[in-house]
This record gives structure tokens, C-alpha cells and sequence, in this order.
């Protein structure tokens, strides 16, 4: 292994701009003639829109425009979509509502777009918003999912009886009642998967600019994925066609998930810059981020889980009421079914599974992928599923996950996944060891005579990433492939350009990827960069999310400098007059085979564009070659989180004492970057499950609409991770990775609140488990021992 | 419009600006000082920490016009001679950013803790003196690590 190579914790080339200021994120770019957009919201839930009068913001100083959805259907700009067809099991299509970028004729949840301001500074457009009179007819509003789908609730969208988008499942439903009916002992969980806000530190941004002379658009914006923003924009929105429409995503300050969507600010900024001849700039504040930015989680669950008479599983059977919010954002229709149901197997053999999920519109902001995306949710009923079984059984909770592990591969699960490699138990083992748990009870008994409740949980996830083969997303509903693209582009001197689809925002792409550019051509890691984020330059791509730019934009890499490797072998050929099936690359020379005349990477990329050599022959000059990449399976990411806690009954405080992480992302390129993945992903998993919620009040109101109201985990919250790895490669992409970004935070929440029952000695703690929460349990249990 | 005039980064800067500049916005809008970030509305998430006369404070609440004459240092003006502070590096080195929109409020806070706290800073006390700044990427775990190590290094 080379210092730069694959396997070394290469410092991150990008971050020299970051920590001297000179990133260059959405807001920072200021083009010539600027104005400012300010949205106008709807402060009401559910109302109807009777009449918007702007004439006395548009005669303020600076106003530019005020544009309505009026002028935006008068201008025939469609709607923002959902590019996830479900099928609800009568095979009815899902029921999706129209979304408007600018209302038009009602409002759906407290911040919908209503109009738009442009003025010539942020504080005279801030001013005219304000003066914007709008009458609304103030409807009911139903925010809670259960209210939602009674018989006569209010409707939120006509298309969509009951508020209900669609009844989907999946699995064997005779084969699991079976399973039930046949069961020595039943688990049952009723279980709240907590609303979340991802909160990216830099807020969602647009800057739109139009040039008249050559009609052609640019838009700024913070994304996750700008070619889907550009097709989005331009095939279904129709601002402009796809060549007259380019998308830049700069540097962007976090994604998890919320930047992947196409939101209806990035549409309005690019439309208005035309409609008032000038670059038109927005900037979300913290507020608007929370009203707006698609939410995450957000499910109510019933799951059970069937044992047979020696404590094996034999059926699992889960019915998920799944909030969507007011209107179905970019891939929300996938999350709680396709990326939901089919993890429900987790790492368990479990014959029979059957799931039911419910999608259901309520009057709040929409729902969609946040970090982890589904695979949270299926690994929090599993993991808590597990754990109380083990419980409730007698039997020591690591012995039930080992009696229950799938051990044979491929194993094909009853929910559509062909696992293809893992050993569960390996990561388990480690896990363990490093957790110290054997003295667990020591440790307990240690605590209890200081007054204090100690517990541990384990968390043995699965995940489905490297999203993902294009004919299996296709047959489920996805209205896009999953692939990804590669250009590699060799300069006459040698040095490289990787022109990537995947984009990063925090991932460290620029660091990763030119380290397996550096490791198979055999030259500096600064003689590469990689290119991203700008649809202008690379051709086209499908972003990050879904760990997948490892698994399938480095995959696309591999193959594109295979072709580079091909090509500069006929080349050399030429050069030195071999054969170019003589020629052997290996670490940045070409070599004639067993002979010592050998060409270097520069020299052989210099003779491919002067092309002397091999002028008139069936070669073309020039060393560039492009690449797409296509999974031909899932990836399988997959460990174990113990985690170990010591609550305060006084308090009802959490104290988390110990954090042991153990995954298996196959094979690891800069493992430095990696565990700082882990760190993050287990941070917002904690997150989740000790302080964070998203909450409305019965009006619709979101309560929790900044960083006063909404608990963010900040460093004291936290402890430090233990984090160390297993391997096995995964066999369905070159390099073998399998994708690290979602792991902690799908791992963790079942580790922290199976810590908090064992502490507690109680089934169910809801999350996030505040102090309040905590402190009531623990209450309890310190009475009832009083009491004996 | 008023006008303002104070001395960032080593630099005498002045600009007429309505009164309401914070100056968080005069930073960035005026002097397109675009190192310092906006992360919240409410004080909470520390992007915009500038030191004002030899302290961190958090730049979107408070008014230009409040600082006239102030000397402001920003994270543009950290390093020197083309040399990096120590605690840039140790941010570099300890991997103790991603996505890195937090990381110039992170680095300027860290070296207010160090400059109040001194170089010896053991894990709970930067852990509690970070408090008012939030990074969602790392988990603080790096951060944690690269701040103990930048205050080592700002002792040589």
C-alpha cells in the first residue's frame, strides 16, 4: 500500500479551502446585477388562497416583481414531481396530489410557497413580503396520521380518498400467518419512529441567471445530485430545455438526504431571473429550513415477531403508517416501502415476513429520504423486535442474535433481497470484545451502588446501499436507472481529471476517488482532481445518496480507467513497436514484456496527443475515455453497535459511557474518511433517540422551528466512538466496497433505547428518550424497588 | 446611510450601510469576506464566530454599526504569510471537518477556548466549550480530537 493509495488515511484534499475560508458554497456565489428572492408562506395548514394583493409591495423601493402562481401557470411551468410510482396491493397507481412551485388556489402546510418577492436587496424584498396581503379561507388541518384517514377528516388533496397516497405491502402474508398461527411465543411492539429535521448546517440556497443572448439558464444550487435536479427542471418542469439549462452545485455545506429532492425555491429563483432580467438569489434562514426542507421518519408501527419452540424465528409481520406530508416530494414514495420493507429481515433468518405500510398525506411539510432513508426504520423494529424477544424468552440477547444469524451465502430473503456476502457473527464477536461486555455485570453492579441505572444494547444491523441496479429500481417504480458515470480525462503532461456524476457534500470525494486514480496509474495524488457538481462539465450523473458513490461512482472509475489503461497500452505499443497484448502496466510504467524498455504514464499520455507515432494507424489521439456503471446487485453493509449507558434516576439524564462500533463496509479506501462517516451517521442516530423531534401542534403549527426549539445533539451530548471493522468484500462491484454513509445512523437508535429498557427494565421507551421521559421510568422502577 | 468603518483582518475597511447590517452581513455582502457563515437566526449554531478585539462572538447578532472602530479578525485572516494557523492544521490533520460550512465558526471558537483556557484542554472541557457551536457531520468526535491537538500546537 502506497502512502496515497487505497487503504491510506490520505489528509483530504479539499479541506485546504474550508479551513481558510475560501469554500465556495451556493451563498457565496454573488453574480453581476443580483437580486433577492423572499418566499411569501402560508402561516395557516390547510387554507384555501381567495386573493393575493400585492399593489402595495410591488410600489415599494427596490421591488422588482411579485410573482404569484398566476404568472407561473400563465408561464405553463409545471409542478414538482415524484419519481416513484407505488402501487397500492389492489395494484391501484399511488394517489398523487398536484404541487405547485407557487400555490395556487390552496395551501397545504404552514410554510408553503404562496408568492414570491424580488427586490434589489434581501432587506427591501424582506420589507415588501411583509406587505403582501393574502386572504385565506382557514380550512381544518390534520396533522396527526391516525385523525387523517377517519372517515370525513378534512381532504387534503381530492385525488386522494381518506388522505391515503396508497395500502402497499409486501411478502407472503398466508405464509407469515402461518408462521403466527404455528408460534410458541409472539413479540408484539407498538413503536413510534420520531419525526426528524436532517439539518445540514448550510441551508438550502439558489441563485438562477439567465443570458438572453444565447436563452440559455444557470442555476446555483445547493444539491445533492444537479444532472436529477436538471432533468427534473427542465423534462418535467419545463423551465428550459436540458441543453439551455446548466445546474451547479458548488460546494455544499451537508446534504443527508434533503438536497437530493427538487424543491419548488430553486424552481421559482431560475424561472423569476428571466421574468425580471436579472440573477435572482435566494438563501433559506433556519426557520424556513424547518418548514420546508423535507422532513424525515416519521412512522407509527405494529410489528410482531413469531418464535418457534427453540427460540428461532419464524415470522415477522409489520403494519407501518408512513407520513408523507402535504404533498409527495422527489422520492418520498420509496422510503417507507421499497427502502423500508425489504431490510425487515435484518441479519435474521426469518422465513416468513409480511408488511403492510399505509402512505398517508397529513398537513405538514413533506416527508423524504433522510440519512439512512427507510433502512432506520426497518433496523429500529427489527433490533427492538429482537431484543425484547431475547427478553422475554430468557435467553442472553447475543445468543438470540447468534441462534437467529444467517450464516450461508447468498441467502435470499422473503422480502426481495438476494444477500451476497457478510459474517455477522464476526462483527458481533469484535464488537463484543471491544465493548468489554463479558464484565458488564460488574460494571452494573458498580453503578447500582452508586445510585445509578446502567444499561447495554446491541444494535446488529443491515443495509441495503449502492443504489442500485437500474432494471430491479425500474420493475419497482423508480422513474430513473441508478448508475453512475466516469470521464477520465489524461492531460498531455499526465496529469488527470475525473470527471465524476457522484457529488460530495462532506464525503471527501476529491480525497477518495483521486486515491484509487493515484494507486492504479502509479502517479501522485496531486497530479489528480476530480470534477463534480456542475452539469456543464460532466455530461450527466445521479449524485450521492444511498452510500452509493463508492459502491457505484468508483465503480465507474474502475471501469473507465480500464479503458484508459487499454487504450495507452496500444499506445506504448506503438512507441516502443510491441504488440500492445505485450505491454504490462504496473506501477506507472509500461513495460515490454521481458524486456527492460519500458515508457512512463507522462510519456506515454505525451505521445498520445503529439501522436507522432502512430499517425495513420487504427488509433485515435488523445487519452480520454468515459465509463457507466450499472450495480448489478444491492450492496449488503452490515455490523454491530453496543452501546452502554448510565442513566441518573434523579435526573432521568442519559449518560452514554460507551459507544462500540463495528461494520463491515467491505472493502475501505481511506479509512480515516470512513470512521468519520461512522462518527457522524452514529451522532444523528443518537440524535434521533435522545433529543431530537419535529412537532406540530393540532393546527399544524411546527413548534420546533429552530435551533432554541429543536434539539440539535451538540459536542457534551456525545461521547467518543470505539469504532473498529470487519471485511468481507463485497462481490458485486471491482473495488468491493459496499458504502459507509448510512450505517450509524441506521445502527444506533435501537442500540441507545435497548441500552435505556435494559437499564430501565421496561419494554418500550419512546424516542427521543429526553430526560423527562427517562426520569418518569426510572421513577417507576426505583418505587417498585423501594417497594419489594 | 451611515457609515462604518473598522479594521478586519489587519486591513482598515469602511462602507455605507443601512443601519440594520449585521455584521455577519456587512462580512460577507460588503467586503465579500465569504469565510464566515450564516448557519441559523437565533445564536445557536456558531458559523458566523468572528473574533471582535481578541473575542469570539457570534456575528450574526449583532450590528455593524456596533463595532465602529473594532479590529475583526475572520477565519480569512488566520493564517499568515501563507503559513496556517496550528489550529487550521490541526483541524486538517485530525480530519475534524466534512462538508466544512461549520468549520470556520469551529476553528475561530476553538482558538478563543485556548487563548481563555490555555493549551492543556482535556475532552470534557472542549467538549463543553463547544457548545455553541453544532456541526451535524462529524459527530464532534474529530473535532474534539483536532481542537486538544491545535491548542498543543499554538503552545510552540
Amino acid at each position: 500500500m502506497s502512502a496515497t493509495g487505497i487503504g491510506a488515511s490520505v489528509r483530504r484534499k479539499e479541506d485546504l479551502r474550508f479551513i481558510t475560508g475560501r469554500g465556495q458554497y451556493t451563498d457565496d456565489v454573488n453574480r453581476a446585477g443580483q437580486s433577492y428572492a423572499v418566499f411569501v408562506r402560508s402561516p395557516h395548514a390547510h387554507a384555501v388562497v381567495l386573493k393575493i394583493d400585492a399593489t402595495t409591495a410591488r410600489a415599494m423601493p427596490g421591488v422588482l416583481a411579485v410573482l404569484t402562481g398566476e404568472d407561473i401557470a400563465a408561464d405553463k411551468i409545471g409542478g414538482l414531481i415524484c419519481g416513484w410510482m407505488i402501487h397500492s396491493k389492489d395494484g391501484s397507481a399511488m394517489k398523487a396530489g398536484g404541487h405547485p412551485a407557487l400555490a395556487q388556489g390552496k395551501v397545504r402546510y404552514v410554510g408553503d410557497h404562496v408568492a414570491v418577492v424580488i427586490g434589489e436587496t434581501f432587506a427591501q424584498a424582506r420589507d415588501a413580503a411583509e406587505k403582501v396581503q393574502v386572504d385565506y379561507e382557514v380550512l381544518t388541518a390534520v396533522v396527526d396520521m391516525n385523525a387523517a384517514v377517519k372517515p370525513g377528516a378534512p381532504v387534503i388533496h381530492d385525488v386522494a380518498e381518506n388522505n391515503t397516497v396508497y395500502n402497499w405491502h409486501l411478502g407472503d402474508k398466508a405464509a407469515t400467518d402461518a408462521a403466527f398461527a404455528k408460534a410458541k411465543h409472539v413479540t408484539k411492539l407498538d413503536i413510534v419512529n420520531n419525526r426528524l429535521v436532517p439539518n445540514a448546517m448550510e441551508t438550502r440556497a439558489a441563485v438562477g441567471d439567465y443570458e438572453p443572448g444565447t436563452e440559455s439558464f444557470t442555476l446555483y444550487t445547493t444539491s445533492q445530485n444537479p444532472h436529477v435536479a436538471r432533468l427534473v427542471i427542465s423534462a418535467f418542469i419545463g423551465v428550459a430545455p436540458e441543453h439551455k439549462l446548466r445546474v451547479i452545485a458548488p460546494d455544499v455545506g451537508g446534504g443527508f438526504g434533503s438536497k437530493i429532492f427538487i424543491y419548488a425555491e430553486e424552481v421559482v429563483c431560475v424561472w423569476a431571473a428571466k421574468k425580471v432580467g436579472r440573477p435572482v438569489k435566494w438563501t433559506a434562514d433556519r426557520t424556513e429550513a424547518f418548514l420546508c426542507d423535507a422532513h424525515g421518519r416519521d412512522h407509527i408501527t405494529h410489528a410482531e415477531l413469531a418464535l418457534d419452540e427453540n427460540g428461532r424465528t419464524t415470522g415477522l409481520r409489520v403494519h407501518t403508517k408512513a407520513n408523507l406530508g402535504a404533498y409527495l416530494s422527489t422520492f418520498s414514495s420509496s422510503v417507507p416501502t421499497y427502502l423500508y420493507a425489504p431490510l425487515l429481515s435484518g441479519q435474521y433468518n426469518i422465513p416468513a415476513i409480511y408488511a403492510e405500510v399505509d402512505g398517508i398525506y397529513t398537513n405538514t411539510a413533506p416527508v423524504d429520504a433522510y440519512r439512512g432513508a427507510g433502512r432506520p426504520e426497518a433496523t429500529f423494529v427489527v433490533e427492538r423486535l429482537i431484543e425484547v424477544a431475547a427478553r422475554e424468552t430468557h435467553t442472553d440477547p447475543v445468543k438470540f442474535r447468534q441462534k437467529n444469524f444467517i450464516t450461508s451465502f447468498p441467502h435470499q430473503t422473503p422480502v426481495i433481497m438476494a444477500y451476497d456476502a457478510g459474517n455477522y457473527d464476526a462483527s458481533l464477536q469484535k464488537a463484543l470484545a471491544m465493548a468489554d461486555y463479558k464484565n458488564i455485570g460488574k460494571r452494573k453492579a458498580a453503578s447500582e451502588s452508586a445510585g445509578k441505572l446502567r444499561g447495554i444494547g446491541i444494535s446488529a444491523y443491515i443495509e441495503a446501499c449502492g443504489i442500485a441496479p437500474s432494471a430491479a429500481v425500474g420493475s419497482l417504480g423508480a422513474g430513473v436507472g441508478l448508475w453512475e458515470s466516469a470521464e477520465v480525462r489524461v492531460n498531455p503532461i499526465g496529469t488527470v481529471e475525473i470527471l465524476t456524476g457522484s457529488h460530495s457534500h462532506g464525503q471527501g470525494h476529491e480525497t477518495t476517488f483521486a486515491q484509487l486514480v493515484s494507486d492504479r496509474l502509479g502517479i501522485p495524488i496531486d497530479n489528480v482532481s476530480i470534477v463534480h457538481g456542475d452539469t456543464d462539465k460532466v455530461q450527466m450523473g445521479m449524485g450521492t445518496y444511498g452510500s452509493r458513490s463508492g459502491a457505484v461512482g468508483m465503480s465507474a472509475i474502475v471501469k473507465a480507467l480500464d479503458k484508459v489503461e487499454a487504450k495507452a497500452k496500444k499506445v506504448a505499443g506503438f512507441c516502443m513497436e510491441a504488440s500492445d497484448k505485450d505491454i504490462e502496466f504496473k506501477d506507472g510504467k509500461f513495460t515490454v514484456k521481458g524486456t527492460d524498455k519500458s515508457m512512463d504514464f507522462g510519456s506515454v499520455a505525451l505521445q498520445a496527443y503529439i501522436a507522432h507515432k502512430f499517425s495513420g494507424q487504427d488509433l485515435e489521439p488523445g487519452l480520454k475515455e468515459s465509463a457507466f456503471w450499472d450495480p448489478t446487485n444491492f450492496t449488503f453493509p452490515a455490523g454491530v453497535h453496543i452501546c452502554e449507558v448510565e442513566i441518573d434516576p434523579e435526573t432521568g439524564v442519559t449518560h452514554i459511557d460507551r459507544w462500540t462500533a463495528v461494520d463491515d463496509f467491505g472493502m475501505v479506501i481511506n479509512p480515516m474518511i470512513v470512521e468519520g462517516q461512522v462518527h457522524g451517521g452514529i451522532a444523528q442516530g443518537i440524535g434521533q433517540a435522545l433529543c431530537e423531534a419535529a412537532v406540530y401542534d393540532s393546527k399544524g403549527q411546527l413548534i420546533t422551528a429552530s435551533f432554541m426549539d429543536y434539539c440539535m445533539p451538540r459536542a457534551d451530548d456525545l461521547p467518543s466512538y470505539n469504532v473498529g471493522m470487519t471485511q468481507t468484500p463485497c462481490p458485486s462491484n471491482p473495488l468491493g466496497i459496499k458504502g459507509c454513509g448510512e450505517a450509524g445512523a441506521i445502527a444506533a437508535p435501537p442500540a441507545l433505547i435497548n441500552a435505556i429498557t435494559d437499564a430501565l427494565g421496561t419494554e418500550n421507551v419512546p424516542m427521543p428518550a429526553t430526560p423527562q421521559t427517562v426520569w418518569r421510568l426510572a421513577q417507576k422502577k426505583v418505587m417498585k424497588h423501594a417497594a419489594q | 446611510m451611515p457609515k462604518v468603518s473598522m479594521t478586519v483582518n489587519g486591513k482598515a475597511v469602511s462602507g455605507n450601510i443601512d443601519s440594520r447590517t449585521l455584521l455577519v452581513q456587512f462580512l460577507r455582502e460588503t467586503l465579500r469576506l465569504t469565510g464566515t457563515h450564516v448557519g441559523c437566526d437565533t445564536s445557536q449554531c456558531g458559523c458566523c464566530v468572528v473574533h471582535v478585539n481578541g473575542t469570539a462572538i457570534k456575528s450574526c447578532t449583532t450590528l455593524a454599526l456596533s463595532h465602529e472602530g473594532a479590529n475583526v479578525t475572520t477565519i480569512e485572516g488566520l493564517a499568515h504569510d501563507g503559513k496556517l494557523h496550528p489550529m487550521q492544521e490541526a483541524f486538517r490533520e485530525n480530519h475534524g471537518l466534512q462538508c466544512g460550512f461549520c468549520t470556520p465558526g469551529m476553528i475561530m471558537t476553538a482558538v478563543d477556548i485556548v487563548n481563555r483556557k490555555g493549551n492543556k484542554l482535556d475532552e470534557q472541557t472542549i467538549r463543553h466549550e463547544l457548545e455553541g457551536n453544532i456541526c451535524r457531520c462529524t459527530g464532534y468526535h474529530n473535532i474534539v480530537k483536532a481542537v486538544a491537538a491545535g491548542a498543543e500546537a499554538m503552545a510552540k
